[in-house]
């Protein structure tokens, strides 16, 4: 037996309890149905580290989430990654003719100026989709919910959430404004090579900001059926992050078809 | 006493609840179960293949003779198959599923429901592909790499219309099942290791997991663009893929029915997932014959950490080499000249991962059970096929390899082969695991000395015919008498020997499914930790369908790395990562 005992290194690496949680709701209560630790004792289940990964309260729950949303968001970005690059090599070949002359077909799609307008209508989406995930998580309220006072994280959030659809509702109503513009000027998905992508572009985009939508649909319901705060926060924040993901690819594929064409 | 094999075997009682579970358990068998079904189809209609090009006028009872497009059919249905719901399903979704969360030392993944989803949608996608097969037209011929212009005229000819649009919509299926999986994957390795389990302690099996669920999200979503705009070529009048005077029947087509584009891209975006396809099919293997060659030799993995960095390299690179397959598709020389390194740097991580094979079991003295035996025949084909990797890399050599059966051999060997090896071996290493049960050693032996005679009988001989210029894809190698064809016919002895090769190999497989069949059920108890293995899917909280509320609350930790293995003690010299290490002997680790 040594003199001096040599802890594990998982011994020296494992939280206790006293690592800044006295068990004095710094951390929200896990809300399984079995227990509600109200701090102050040592037992068991008041270091929430000292649980299985999977179960060691909503804070965990939340950045799983996130984190899950961040791998998909990870290979949808992958999916237009391989759209644009698709965009610019196309822009770029061309083909020789009967007379060996080299043709370039592509004819820049002029953009509707509405666009602009509905990019600001997405920018400002955003902004209130912030504001919402922000309500979701402030201390106080969350606090309130504690106590029984009802929902207030809800009621902050709800007017902001429906704030977002009705944006992303009106840039979506902006966009089929768009389409038909171009139509009348008879462009269309298969004219020329440049509308093919931004026709493509659109689509795709369109069809993610419905996703979007309906996943904003499911929180606002959420904030109401939901009776944990942690599954209002994640329904909530995950909608928010698809959205602000959404609302930067747009940015980015909005300079695409404006200058790169 | 974890040393020993504990006496007084339990019997598991195998609870499945089956269908809708979301238990992850019941969902990685369920991926084994598709594989199943879709590699007894795929094994068959290679036999067709096989049959028909040793015996072109056989006639087939109730479809009559093969004709040319039908050979393609099973071409194209045979790879599909293969690639998709068996190489990438089995050993990625499947055993990653049964025992990737225990071995990070969680009961659940991330996502249970999520999970089910991503099942329900490749089990559909499987259906939706079987059913092309069915549809007016018939299968999609284009082979599985569907390259246009013929798979974006749905007029092209037979298999080209909506049989080929079935295939679309089945690999986008597919393509959406597997990204959903690799979310599970990824989230659950970051978020759901135990307490102890550092990411130099993770199993090299879930370091492979983790690189393949990568790759995995990188490559399907690109595959997914790509399919959305062969469909739109198809469907919506765009000419992303159909190239201006294309000739069709020796027509050429209007440039107003399609426009400007290039077959090439095509080649590029699929490839870019293609060829991270293949190492998301061998990456689990590696990783799970790294575990058991170190468990049956009683050995530490040999440099354990660079093995972690050759898994993420050989990942790494595999996404950067796409080109390769467009050797001869008309690629700038300079492109081919980066896309041949590039290719040949991959050999470099390859071998040191060999270098560590044969490290771990040199002059140690190896149980070989039969999942031993399947991790060594793993290495053997991963060495034989990877050797013809880096001269298909040359461009020069690839022009005259491209489209023969060389490249089939090659292909075969290294990630059929190696990897239906890597999944027997895991089917014989957890068998005791999931059943409860052995299965039976002799079977396991016949079977493992069949398959790896037949496989060794039927692919090493393609590469003479590939040098004697087979060409892949082909029906009939002698039909039109020409130059070629009196060449091809000196090969015919040996088309006939690979034929009866294959239906050998093919047979040697029953052993196998008896073995299963009768050991689920009368197969001697196995028991808790039957190889003495040391990684956590073997602890004792952690026995898959075991009896609901059996100290599923206790706190799992990993105290150690994986693999500590004490070689003096012989078997039963270990020490599991569940194991507390008293303190007084932290030095040793």
């Amino acid at each position: 037996m040594p003199a001096i005992f040599t802890p594990t290194d998982t011994d020296r690496k494992r939280p206790h309890a006293d690592d800044g949680d006295h068990g004095s709701g710094r951390r929200p209560p896990y809300d399984d149905g079995l227990k509600r630790t109200g701090g102050g004792g040592d037992n068991d289940n008041d270091n929430w580290n000292d649980r299985p990964a999977g179960r060691r309260g909503p804070r965990e729950k939340l950045e799983r989430y996130r984190l899950g949303l961040f791998f998909a968001l990870a290979g949808d970005l992958m999916f237009f990654v391989a759209i644009i690059s698709t965009f610019f090599v196309t822009k770029s070949s061309g083909h020789f003719d009967a007379y060996d002359r080299y043709i370039n077909e592509w004819l820049p799609t002029a953009i509707p100026r509405i666009l602009w307008l509905n990019t600001a209508v997405l920018f400002l989406s955003s902004v209130t989709v912030e504001m919402a995930r922000r309500r979701m998580f402030h201390q106080f309220d969350v606090m309130e919910e504690w106590f029984g006072l009802g929902k207030p994280t809800a009621k902050r959030a709800m007017p902001w959430v429906i704030a977002t659809i009705v944006l992303g509702i009106a840039f979506l109503l902006g966009q089929t404004v768009a389409w038909r513009q171009l139509a009348q000027e008879h462009v269309f998905l298969k004219s020329n090579p440049s509308s093919h992508f931004f026709y493509l572009i659109t689509y795709t985009h369109a069809i993610h900001l419905l996703v979007g939508i309906a996943g904003l649909a499911m929180a606002l319901v959420g904030l109401f059926a939901s009776k944990q705060i942690e599954n209002r926060q994640i329904l909530v924040d995950c909608a928010a992050w698809y959205w602000h993901s959404m609302g930067f690819l747009w940015l980015f594929l909005f300079v695409l078809l404006a200058y790169f064409q | 006493m974890m040393g020993t094999p504990q006496s007084g075997a339990t019997v598991r009682p195998r609870k499945i609840r089956w269908l809708f579970s979301t238990d992850h358990h019941v969902i990685g068998l369920q991926y084994l179960a598709l594989a199943c079904v879709a590699v007894t189809v795929g094994v068959g209609l290679s036999l067709f293949m096989r049959l028909h090009l040793i015996a072109p006028d056989f006639v087939v009872p109730g479809h009559g003779p093969i004709l040319p497009e039908d050979y393609l059919a099973l071409v194209t249905l045979h790879g599909t198959l293969m690639l998709f719901f068996v190489l990438t399903t089995a050993p990625q979704s499947g055993f990653g599923n049964l025992i990737l969360p225990a071995q990070i030392g969680s009961r659940r993944m991330a996502f249970p429901g999520l999970n089910a989803a991503g099942f329900w949608t490749t089990a559909l996608a499987l259906v939706v592909l079987l059913g092309s097969t069915f549809v007016q037209g018939g299968a999609a011929i284009s082979g599985w790499t569907a390259y246009p212009p013929l798979s974006a005229i749905a007029a092209a000819g037979p298999g080209q219309g909506l049989g080929m649009d079935l295939w679309l919509g089945s690999i986008a299926l597919f393509a959406v099942g597997t990204g959903i999986a690799s979310v599970n994957t990824l989230t659950t390795v970051i978020r759901f290791r135990c307490e102890g389990m550092t990411w130099e302690r993770l199993p090299l099996t879930v370091w492979a997991w983790f690189t393949a669920a990568l790759l995995s999200l990188i490559a399907f979503s690109v595959l997914l663009a790509a399919l959305v705009l062969l469909f739109l070529d198809r469907h919506a009048a765009t000419g992303f893929f159909v190239p201006q005077g294309d000739v069709l029947s020796s027509v050429v087509r209007a440039a107003a029915v399609h426009g400007n584009g290039s077959p090439l891209l095509w080649l590029h975006l699929f490839w870019f997932f293609g060829h991270p396809e293949v190492y998301i099919a061998i990456l689990p293997g590696m990783g799970l014959t790294s575990m058991l060659l170190a468990n049956f030799s009683r050995r530490r993995v040999y440099a354990y950490q660079m093995m972690i960095a050759t898994t993420l390299l050989i990942g790494g690179l595999g996404i950067l080499v796409w080109g390769h397959h467009m050797f001869v598709a008309g690629l700038n020389p300079f492109v081919g000249t980066a896309f041949s390194i590039s290719t040949m740097a991959i050999a470099l991580p390859s071998a040191a991962k060999v270098l560590s094979w044969l490290a771990t079991t040199w002059r140690s003295r190896p149980h070989f059970a039969t999942p031993m035996l399947f991790s060594l025949g793993f290495v053997s084909f991963f060495v034989v096929g990877g050797l013809s990797g880096p001269i298909l890399a040359q461009p020069i050599l690839d022009q005259y390899l491209h489209n023969t059966f060389f490249v089939v051999a090659h292909f075969h060997l290294i990630m059929a082969m190696a990897g239906v090896f890597g999944l027997f071996a895991g089917v014989y290493y957890y068998f005791p695991l999931i059943a409860g049960r052995y299965l039976s050693e002799g079977l396991g032996r016949v079977h493992f000395w069949g398959t790896l005679g037949g496989a060794y009988a039927t692919f090493l001989p393609m590469h003479m015919t590939g040098l004697a210029g087979e060409p892949r894809h082909y029906a009939q190698l002698t039909g039109i008498p020409n130059a070629a064809a009196r060449l091809l016919a000196q090969t015919l002895p040996l088309q006939r020997h690979i034929s009866y090769a294959a239906f050998f190999l093919a047979a040697s497989q029953l052993p196998f499914v008896w073995n299963v069949i009768r050991s689920a059920r009368w197969g001697d108890l196995a028991q808790p930790n039957p190889w003495n293995a040391t990684t956590l899917e073997w602890h004792p909280a952690l026995a898959p369908f075991a009896e609901e509320g059996s100290s599923s609350d206790e706190q799992i930790v990993a105290y150690c790395s994986p693999c500590a293995y004490d070689p003096g003690a012989g078997w039963a010299g270990f020490t599991p990562q569940w194991q507390e290490i008293p303190a007084s002997n932290v030095k040793r680790e």
